[in-house]
């Protein structure tokens, strides 16, 4: 065993202490420590684009667009670190330069979405069932946390088991347990070829080839039936866009209707009745609730546009094996599908163990907690 | 500083009555199947991390989902730690049992309960093995994703616990991309269900909190997974380097490319030695490094890839590249890489594996500090590395006969984990913090980041009775850890045993 010599070869083990603080940060931080103080409850508030989804909640506006702006990004390593300020647009523009893309294909619902928005709601666009969830693309998260205290959980890496996986519990949490101010990201290679087609066939029919191609591998990376037609987006190499292509032998149409589709700017968006998202299992059959619907993920998530009371939905989306959610404020108390109580007294649990005071969105998701 | 379980530095533990929980067990689960006696309870002693063992107070092999709930019910009044454990393949000590606590082995919920096709998913109960997943699926052409390289043992309830990993990470994801639902038996011995039939669920990402917990918030009942649409084609690349960072940069190079690869692993000149001894895979011997690149999917599309790979490899200065020219050469290929382990094993007389992840770009100077630190402490390192995704198996070769053998070995370990760490990486990619880094734990985490996870974890087990002083560290553990000093890259005293 080697000697030891104290005097120049002396160090002991590396032990972390507080993360960095950017300016921005700082303040944010500031005003959270206030709010523990007073005891005051915070609505977190990016670019206010989805503030229509879940309860209405009281509280002092806490903004964090002023916390804006690329931490890094190595297009080689498939991973982006932004703030949770920025925008989707500056984000996706930015990502598109190198040809990448994000694989959840967010929807923005308004100009100025945020990336600290597209994590808190953790909603995902019509890649979803084949590319993975807003949730699957979360690898790191800097927190500001109801101890008020700037955390960092997670990473730049794809792998990392250290610790429980606090950032993939933030995504969707709706502000619930934390503050978001950075985020890390996958990021994917925009594929190389894509193809845009619709075929005419009914609801029950395109849900039965959904099913049958979900089986076999197929370039499908979109897949929505609405109004006798079954939209498809194929995107992969050459030859296996092309042969399934010309095997459906569908109508090319414009790409933009993803767009639309993601965005909710379709003729169906703009009905009326009040909106329902019923998410279920793909293979689920078709609900013939009245009103009128629309299916994106390849069957996993059916839009209604219904005047059909919350219960008979509820139901109906239970007994597929999904659940429901009410899209347009105002209808009910509880736009979220409830929790069952085990569940309820857990999130309780949870909510009461990280944000103690509950100051962060209280009421947002639930009036449990 | 020892890693099993010490009451100064991890919390004390209940010391819980053998007797009075025998006699509970035995009244109201007349039928249960416990161990007891020395010789019985010897084979649980440890997990995959067999350098350290535990004798554990009983062990439990329960049948049916009403026994794990009566068994928890009757654990949680008696105030007895509770360790779960699958297989018990798991590298890190995280099924490590305790003196004080009961070894609760899932090892007889054995059961595929349903392969779903049109669904595409299939529902099995937590004992089953990662591979018969596959297998059982094959009939329909489909598939489960994550293959850990102890698949043809390793358990799913396991591999929950431990968001388990494999080759082919970076294309299809860890186990908790893989998943659709979870059914928990909770502390207090209710049941819930986490994640649903749909693709996502309302309330928190319970699921997403669970998977990798290690056992520490519920037990596993029940796992329902995706299944996946086999590839038409896979076909392997091997490339050869005579320098370690033009492979690495190669790597960056597939990927700016804009490929996604099934798989795509690297192994430096010791580890292509010991495993072209042992397999004779066909791999250049005076290699510095080999990259292996696998590419899956429609056969049209392979083709494709292939060809711009190849092109890629040339241009980043390969010496060599080789397509394996039919399927018996691609699993030749392949086993030579998954049974590196193995190989390693063969020149040394032990062998020590790290997990640590680092962002792609940080290899060469890390495999560099890797090289410096294995001279500083005279022991050998084979490095193996799922290149794709950032993580790297150091493996460090020891002799545990030899005085202080693991405990230094153990320190070069440590010292890998912390250049990991300081890199912008984790200290554990798939294998999980477990016991065995459970010191590491304290460089990545500061002491309110620590605060939080034992905060979680009070919010699902307030009295720390699932699986005990695993995963999170205790702040005075970590205190006592980050004062230790290191001279030389060895501990004082190393004779000693620490704490």
């Amino acid at each position: 065993m080697s000697a030891a010599n104290p005097q120049t070869d002396q160090q002991t083990h590396h032990r972390p202490g507080e993360r960095p603080v950017s300016q921005t940060e700082a303040a944010l931080l500031e005003q959270v420590c206030e709010a523990l103080h007073e005891a005051t409850p915070l609505q977190i508030q990016g670019g206010n684009s989805k503030h229509f989804l879940g309860r209405k909640t009281q509280g002092e506006v806490l903004d964090i667009t002023a916390h804006q702006g690329v931490v890094s990004y190595d297009p080689t390593e498939l991973v982006i670190t932004v703030r949770a300020g920025t925008s989707m647009q500056q984000l996706e523009t930015l990502l598109a330069e190198q040809g990448q893309i994000l694989g959840c294909e967010p929807p923005h619902l308004g100009d100025n979405a945020t990336v600290g928005g597209m994590v808190a709601t953790g909603l995902s666009g019509p890649r979803r069932p084949w590319s993975g969830s807003v949730r699957d693309f979360v690898l790191g998260t800097k927190v500001i946390t109801g101890h008020g205290k700037l955390l960092r959980f997670g990473g730049e890496v794809m792998k990392n088991v250290a610790g429980y996986d606090l950032s993939r519990l933030m995504a969707g949490s709706f502000g619930c347990l934390g503050i978001l101010t950075e985020v890390s990201m996958k990021v994917l290679p925009k594929p190389r070829n894509e193809y845009h087609l619709s075929i005419p066939c009914n609801q029950a029919e395109a849900l039965q080839k959904l099913s049958l191609w979900g089986q076999q591998p197929l370039p499908i990376t979109a897949a929505c039936h609405y109004q006798e037609q079954l939209y498809l987006r194929l995107e992969g190499g050459e030859a296996s866009v092309k042969n399934f292509a010309d095997s459906l032998q569908g109508q090319e149409i414009d790409p933009e209707f993803w767009t639309q589709l993601r965005e909710q700017q379709l003729a169906f968006f703009q009905d009326s009745r009040p909106l329902w998202r019923l998410s279920l299992p793909a293979n689920a059959p078709q609900l013939n609730l009245e009103g009128d619907s629309l299916i994106d993920w390849g069957g996993a998530q059916r839009w209604l546009k219904t005047d059909q009371p919350e219960a008979a939905l509820r139901e109906a989306a239970e007994n597929a094996g999904g659940h429901a959610t009410c899209y347009t404020p105002d209808i009910t108390d509880q736009p979220l599908h409830p929790l069952q109580p085990l569940l309820i007294r857990y999130h309780q649990q949870l909510k009461a163990q990280l944000d103690p005071k509950g100051i962060f969105n209280p009421g947002r998701m639930y009036s449990d907690y | 500083m020892n890693i099993l379980h010490d009451e100064r530095l991890d919390g004390v533990l209940p010391m819980p009555d053998r007797t009075a929980l025998l006699h509970k067990l035995n009244i109201r689960l007349p039928d249960l199947h416990v161990l007891h006696r020395k010789e019985e309870l010897k084979p649980y002693e440890c997990d995959g991390l067999a350098a350290y063992r535990t004798t554990p107070l009983l062990v439990i092999l329960p049948e049916t989902l009403e026994q794990v709930q009566v068994i928890m019910q009757t654990c949680n009044e008696l105030k007895v730690p509770v360790v779960a454990r699958g297989a018990g393949t798991g590298l890190s000590g995280g099924a490590l049992p305790l003196e004080q606590g009961v070894l609760l082995v899932m090892a007889k919920f054995n059961r595929i309960l349903e392969v779903n096709p049109e669904g595409r998913f299939a529902r099995v109960q937590p004992g089953v093995r990662n591979l018969a997943i596959s297998e059982a699926s094959a009939m329909h052409s489909l598939y489960y994703a994550p293959d850990p390289s102890s698949q043809i043992a390793c358990s799913i309830g396991g591999n929950v616990a431990e968001n388990a990993g494999g080759v082919h990470c970076l294309k299809y994801g860890l186990t908790v991309h893989n998943l659709i639902s979870v059914d928990i038996i909770t502390v207090e011995g209710e049941f819930m269900t986490l994640g649903s039939d749909a693709l996502d669920s309302p309330g928190f990402d319970l699921m997403a909190l669970f998977t990798g917990s290690e056992g520490m918030l519920g037990i596993v009942v029940e796992v329902k997974v995706k299944l996946l649409p086999k590839p038409q084609v896979a076909r392997v690349l091997m490339a050869s380097f005579d320098d370690v960072e033009k492979a690495g940069l190669a790597v960056g190079n597939i990927i700016a490319a804009g490929i996604i690869p099934g798989g795509l692993e690297m192994m430096d000149n010791l580890a292509i030695r010991a495993a072209e001894d042992f397999i004779h895979a066909g791999y250049p011997v005076e290699a510095e490094a080999i990259l292996l690149c696998e590419l899956d999917g429609v056969e049209s599309d392979v083709d494709e890839e292939s060809a711009r790979v190849q092109e890629v490899l040339q241009q980043s200065g390969a010496t060599a590249v080789q397509t394996a020219k039919d399927e018996a050469e691609r699993q030749r290929f392949w086993a030579g890489r998954k049974n590196a382990f193995p190989a390693v094993g063969r020149i040394s007389p032990d062998y020590y594996c790290m997990d640590g992840t680092i962002p792609r770009r940080e290899l060469p100077g890390v495999l560099k500090g890797i090289a410096e630190l294995s001279e500083r402490y005279d022991l050998r390192v084979a490095n193996v590395f799922h290149a794709g995704d950032g993580n790297m198996h150091p493996l460090i070769l020891f002799d545990a006969d030899v005085p202080g053998g693991l405990e230094k070995a153990e320190a070069l370990g440590g010292q890998i984990l912390e250049l990991c760490v300081k890199v912008g990486g984790s200290i554990t990619g798939e294998h999980g913090v477990g016991r065995e880094k459970i010191n590491q734990m304290c460089s990545q985490f500061n002491d309110d980041e620590l605060e939080l996870f034992h905060a979680v974890k009070a919010a699902f087990d307030p009295d720390r009775l699932l699986n005990p002083g695993k995963n999170i560290p205790t702040l005075h553990r970590c205190a006592e850890f980050g004062a230790m000093h290191i001279h030389h890259g060895e501990l004082p005293f190393p004779e000693l045993e620490r704490f």
